[in-house]
């Protein structure tokens, strides 16, 4: 299935979970890494059993500081 | 926002005449900016282009709020601060700075940090807080005393080579607490010592910072609530990602909890993404 990742097309295989998403896409520290699925975000636990279809979109949003000190 | 009974100076109308000719903004639109108060949180990376921008824009009002003084490692990047500078308290350098460039510009410093038992105060009697803070427990405080007081105000942080914006109003769209629901441990986060910034991304993303304030204050455009601006320095890549709201938010969903500001003691920078 071809899904989004980052604003990336890729082909994944069909009902990948949103876990798998994150160890295959090497998501760092990915328990501070809010995922957004389409028009909503995926709760931390909910993330495994969350499974993904053709056409979806996925975005990992990091946190950034920075800006004064 | 009401009209306020402004009037301009032959002056004026000279220094702001590239703004009036926009059709977007007008002498009704450079009525608003003259009427607007602005409230900068931190006189650093970001809002250092940010406060000059602004008041070069004609703002009527800028509070600078931050607590620091000026140290020679941040010249490389808060472009407010002169070499002469150097140990005066940052809220009163932006000041010289802001006053240098717009004398018709009031300025309210503020040298203080501010904390939960401050800022619902400081807040008071601005239209639109900019956050350019660099921690975030001061992140997640300006977040939250904005959601209380119903305040816009716009997010931004900027890591390495990387930096993301994104713009709360009150009923329009996700808070920053939506997207991050709390700040994340010390250790996960490495300081911005360690992880270094470009200094010209902290100018791309402190203006874009004034540009949304501008807007907020003159009705032009499209603000950017309920999107993430992103910026990669090294691939030269903007990305606009979309934002839902999360309506079990603690801030701003349908129960919340969280009803006055908090203090949290996170010093931070950010976590990388991939190629930062």
């Amino acid at each position: 299935m071809e899904i989004t990742v980052g604003g990336l097309k890729k082909e994944y295989r069909e009902g990948l979970s949103v876990a798998e998403l994150i160890r295959l896409e090497k998501v760092e520290t990915p328990e501070y890494v809010t995922v957004a699925l389409n028009d909503e975000f995926v709760e931390g636990g909910d993330t495994e059993t969350r499974s993904l279809k053709e056409g979806d979109s996925v975005e990992f949003l990091y946190f950034m500081g920075g800006g004064r000190g | 926002m009401a009209e306020a009974p402004v009037t301009f100076s032959p002056a004026e109308l000279e220094r702001y005449s590239r703004n009036i000719i926009l059709r977007e903004i007008g002498a009704k639109g450079q009525k608003r900016l003259k009427a607007g108060k602005v409230l900068i949180v931190g006189a650093g990376g970001l809002g250092s282009p940010a406060a000059l921008y602004l008041a070069a824009a004609g703002v009527g009002v800028l509070g600078i709020a931050d607590g620091d003084s000026v140290d020679l490692s941040n010249l490389q990047r808060q472009v407010i601060h002169a070499t002469s500078g150097v140990g005066t308290p940052k809220a009163l350098s932006a000041r010289e700075a802001i006053r240098a460039l717009n004398p018709e510009v009031e300025v309210r410093a503020f040298e203080g940090r501010l904390a939960a038992s401050n800022i619902l105060e400081a807040l008071e009697g601005y239209d639109f807080v900019l956050d350019g803070t660099d921690n975030f427990a001061a992140k997640f405080l300006i977040n939250d005393a904005c959601v209380i007081a119903s305040k816009p105000f716009s997010h931004a942080g900027i890591i390495r080579w990387q930096g993301q914006l994104m713009t709360y109003v009150p009923g329009r769209g996700p808070c920053y607490r939506c997207v991050f629901r709390q700040p994340p441990p010390p250790e996960a986060v490495p300081t911005c010592r360690e992880a270094g910034v470009i200094g010209a991304l902290a100018g791309v993303i402190g203006c874009l910072q004034a540009l949304e304030a501008v807007k907020y204050l003159t009705g032009a455009g499209e603000l950017l609530t309920g999107s993430l601006l992103t910026y990669d320095a090294l691939k030269s890549d903007f990305r606009k990602v979309r934002l839902p709201r999360r309506p079990s938010c603690p801030a701003c969903g349908e129960e919340r909890t969280i009803l006055a500001p908090e203090d949290y003691g996170i010093p931070a920078c950010g976590i990388a993404p991939p190629g930062a």
